[in-house]
């Protein structure tokens, strides 16, 4: 008898789930946002398809104040699959000059992301699109399906999910509504790592540790990544050895001291570490409950 | 965080390779609040420490705001998730929580236990290897125990662990914990369920989760954590034939042709037999493809791509089995069913059955009883309500591959989706196929209906019309009748009018209603057919899965699928009723091409519309068609 590993079972469910999508909607697409996870899933995608190209494109909701090492990672893995790389930056958001700066954390996020992705998937008319999200992040996650369906208007009603039983999933929606589908969802941040090592997954340099400019501002380091970042009165910008544990908005985004410049001293870190995942990113702190707030409007 | 052991620090290189082989184990948790159930899993959670210091600082202050303990920590706020939940105070939902330990990781699917969640609890239980029932020492075996146990016995869970938790609050008394025991073990046997460890715990205090503190020096069994950590999974599903329900047909190019799947019993190698069911065509398993390159073998619960020896026709929804030892087909059977949906199951209604990877159409046939959760009595009953169980009849339109649940869950579970909320409202089990022979008896008649057809000088048959509202469906049908009557031919047409009006009064235009009409007019079609008679249907009839109900009443040959093809803009220019109108100011729910989708026949005997110039045109050509079918002659 042969003994599944963990790390098996969960890539054959991640692999199901794709396929199963893939067969029943009309036209999926795959949400890339160029961190961890979503390097975990595409590189799920190729085994779930190989030696077929994965039969979707890949989107990426773009803010355009990412990380400068992101945006090459996109364009590096866009050629390395073989896959079209669609990028959507909400152009009213362009045109107001949305930053995190001057308008905040919450609304940043909102227009960029949450309207940003709703026009993205109007504009192509996808019924169906992968995220990486996964259950262990956080608590309303935990509870949200694997299919979790979206009003035409792109609202998530809690209340009103659909049973998940064995691996049946029910993938039928009315004209205009849409399916968020997480295929990693039942994955761990550790086991996430553990796969990344195993598999030899590319991921973009960020999280590993290295010399960067950074400031310190509200208690995180935040990364001077260009010249668009207003540094207030005192602030001059130190280079620390930091890395990140998780990617977004690089004025978003606080990075973390750290040796780690290896994987395995990403992980030996992480597992030796006493602070979840999401407390690097601002917009879970705004106040109790957000992130459930947040995907009922449509966030992912 | 997780797994203090030195060696994270010290070799972690080490470390990472002992935890690729770790195992993966599922399991449920079933109890109510009051049993402790969250602060059961909040406590496995926290002994893992799977639990960061933010989100314990955030535990800490809902502990004290929110929380039930005091002071204490309350593990249970860990767990309830939804904001609308966390100030009711209850779980509402099937909730999914991750730790693992050294030897394993561990998902755990927390449900709620109160009668109205039986749903939940069956789709927590659905994917879980093992249940863990909570009893509270306070009040022992209660009837939820015993619904909570028959449920995952229903659901073939076959371990249970009983934890019995609170012991503190009798005091760790051991013949407390021996009552419970025997109480729980004997009802236990009655429903099938013999795999039961039973465990004296306090969650609140942790006594035997992962230690004993002391408390129960008379306690021999091993410690909660210990047994989840070690008992075997998936132990039997690779020592079963090979099964692979097909998902999807890789074709990246005209040289490669694969079957993706996930294998859900058994083990398949290179050179194996299959056989396709159910066409029953054999083959060879050629290669196991896969990213890292070809496997030599692959078993139960792997996704994989197989490639076959000869070019035979497999599409999804086919199963590849172990040619020596295949799977049966069937189209009718005996299921268990769980009602999910606030609408209630009615017999005669048909919804679409989804099970592995196949989707048909299966319509329910007599409910034979319900089952009363509580007491396992079997209730006479005709209908199923949110949350009840019950045995029914289930008639498929076409034949599917399948092996009972209890043999193989893959291939036995299924769910059912209304098709006008596309809601998932129901999930099941095959318990075994009928023989329709077997079970229905008609009464035997001497008058036959080639003898009542061969008497007009015809053969019957149903045309039916299907297209758009404004398509010209009763235009071309009373054409075509005219034209057969002038043939001296017995026909008879069933339209709107003459229907809704009578037969269909009492019907309106509610979704059940909608497909109530169209069977009636299908059933009543038949029986005109039977009496000899052509029938002519006008009727939008939007769906394929009614239009198949309908066709699956008459012999081969005798149902005519005459598709009026006329496009959304013409019939809408039309408007000859003025719906459209109606229906673009929102006045008309559920308009046929509106918002509510027409299915076109995919496979049609006849087509006709505006590219025949004019509906006199069309009907000429249906009635030519009807000749070279031998419908106008005596057979």
């Amino acid at each position: 008898m042969t003994a599944l590993t963990h790390l098996q079972r969960l890539e054959a469910e991640s692999i199901h789930i794709m396929r199963e999508v893939v067969s029943e909607v009309e036209k999926p697409v795959m949400l890339y946002s160029i961190g961890k996870d979503s390097s975990v899933m595409l590189h799920l995608a190729r085994k779930a398809f190989y030696p077929a190209v994965p039969p979707f494109p890949l989107l990426h909701v773009d803010t355009t104040w990412k990380f400068r090492d992101m945006y090459a990672m996109r364009t590096r893995m866009a050629d390395e699959m073989g896959m079209e790389l669609l990028v959507h930056a909400n152009p009213e958001a362009q045109a107001q000059g949305i930053n995190p700066f001057t308008h905040g954390s919450a609304l940043h996020t909102d227009i960029w992301k949450t309207q940003g992705l709703i026009q993205a998937l109007d504009k192509y008319g996808f019924d169906a699109a992968f995220g990486g999200a996964r259950r262990d992040e956080e608590k309303s996650r935990a509870k949200e399906r694997i299919f979790s369906f979206r009003s035409a208007q792109h609202r998530w009603d809690p209340k009103n999910q659909r049973p998940e039983l064995w691996r049946l999933y029910n993938t039928r929606k009315h004209k205009g509504e849409s399916i968020r589908v997480f295929p990693i969802s039942n994955w761990t941040e550790l086991d996430v790592w553990q796969y990344i090592h195993l598999e030899k997954i590319p991921i973009v340099p960020l999280y590993f540790s290295q010399l960067r400019p950074v400031v310190l501002r509200e208690g995180g380091l935040i990364m001077v990544d260009d010249d668009r970042m207003p540094l207030r009165a005192g602030e001059v910008p130190m280079l620390k050895m930091v890395r990140f544990r998780t990617l977004g908005c690089y004025p978003l985004t606080a990075a973390i001291e750290s040796e780690a410049d290896t994987l395995t001293a990403i992980i030996q870190e992480m597992l030796l570490t006493t602070t979840s995942e999401r407390q690097g990113r601002v917009i879970d702190h705004d106040s109790a409950g957000s992130m459930e707030k947040k995907k009922q409007e449509g966030y992912f | 965080m997780s797994h203090v052991s030195s060696l994270i620090a010290q070799d972690i290189g080490q470390y990472l390779e002992a935890h690729r082989h770790k195992s993966l184990l599922r399991f449920i948790t079933c109890g109510s609040v009051d049993d402790g159930k969250s602060t059961l899993i909040g406590r496995l959670l926290y002994e893992s420490k799977m639990i960061f210091e933010d989100q314990l600082a955030a535990l800490e202050r809902d502990s004290k705001k929110v929380g039930t303990r005091g002071d204490e920590i309350d593990y249970a706020l860990l767990l309830d998730g939804l904001q609308a939940e966390r100030e009711q105070g209850i779980t509402i939902d099937v909730a999914y929580r991750f730790f693992s330990t050294d030897r394993r990781k561990f998902i755990v699917a927390d449900t709620p236990g109160h009668e109205q969640y039986t749903r939940n609890m069956v789709t927590g239980a659905s994917t879980a290897d093992l249940a863990i029932i909570l009893i509270d020492a306070r009040k022992g075996v209660l009837t939820q125990t015993r619904r909570h146990s028959y449920l995952v016995s229903l659901l073939g869970i076959r371990r249970v662990v009983l934890a019995i938790n609170k012991m503190d609050l009798v005091d760790y008394a051991p013949e407390v914990f021996a009552r419970i025991e025997a109480d729980y073990r004997a009802f236990a046997a009655r429903i099938g369920l013999t795999d039961i460890v039973c465990i004296p715990i306090s969650a609140v205090h942790g006594d035997n989760i992962i230690e004993p503190r002391g408390n129960t020096p008379w306690y021999q069994g091993p410690m909660l954590m210990e047994h989840l950590e070690t008992v075997p999974v998936d132990d039997d599903l690779q020592a079963r034939p090979f099964r692979l329900p097909v998902q999807w047909v890789n074709r990246p190019n005209s040289d490669f042709r694969g079957f993706a799947g996930t294998i859900v019993s058994g083990v398949v190698k290179p050179g194996d037999s299959i056989k396709v069911l159910p066409s029953g065509r054999e083959s060879r398993v050629l290669r196991i493809v896969t990213a890292d390159g070809d496997l030599k073998e692959a078993v139960a619960n792997q996704s994989v791509t197989l490639t076959l020896a000869d070019e035979i026709d497999i599409s999804r929804g086919d199963v590849l089995a172990a040619a020596d030892d295949p799977v049966p087909v069937a189209d009718q059977f005996e299921a268990t069913v769980v009602w999910m949906s606030e609408a209630p199951m009615l017999r005669g209604r048909n919804y679409l059955l989804k099970i592995g990877t196949k989707t048909v159409t299966a319509t329910i046939a007599p409910l034979k009883y319900k089952v009363n959760v509580n007491t396992l009595e079997h209730l006479a009953a005709d209908r199923l309500e949110l949350n009840d169980i019950g045995v029914c009849e289930l008639e498929l339109d076409q034949v599917i591959a399948f092996e009972p649940y209890a043999v193989n869950r893959d291939l036995g579970g299924f769910i059912l989706i209304d098709r006008m909320t596309d809601h998932t409202v129901g999930a099941g089990q095959l318990n075994f196929a009928l023989r329709r022979s077997q079970n229905i008896h008609w009464q035997s008649v001497d008058i036959h209906k080639q003898a009542r057809a061969a008497s007009k000088g015809q053969r019957p048959c149903v045309l039916w019309f299907t297209g758009l509202s404004g398509s010209g469906k009763s235009t071309i049908a009373n054409l075509v009748e005219k034209k057969l009557h002038a043939l001296g031919k017995h026909t008879y047409l069933l339209d709107g009018d003459n229907v809704r009006h009578g037969l269909n009064k009492d019907l309106g235009f509610t979704a059940e209603d909608r497909v109530e009409n169209i069977r009636r007019i299908a059933e009543v079609a038949a029986l005109m057919a039977d009496a000899g008679l052509i029938v002519l249907t006008a009727f939008i009839s939007p769906f394929r899965s009614e239009r198949r109900m309908a066709r699956a009443l008459l012999p081969e040959g005798e149902f005519i699928e005459v598709f009026v093809d006329t496009p959304l803009a013409v019939a809408e220019a039309r408007d000859t009723k003025g719906l459209y109108k109606k229906a673009r100011r929102g006045e008309l729910k559920n308009f046929t091409g509106i918002d509510s989708p027409y299915e076109a026949p995919s496979a049609p005997e006849i087509v006709v519309g505006d590219a025949d110039g004019d509906p006199d045109k069309s009907a000429l050509r249906i009635v030519a068609e009807l000749r070279r079918r031998g419908i106008l002659s005596a057979s």
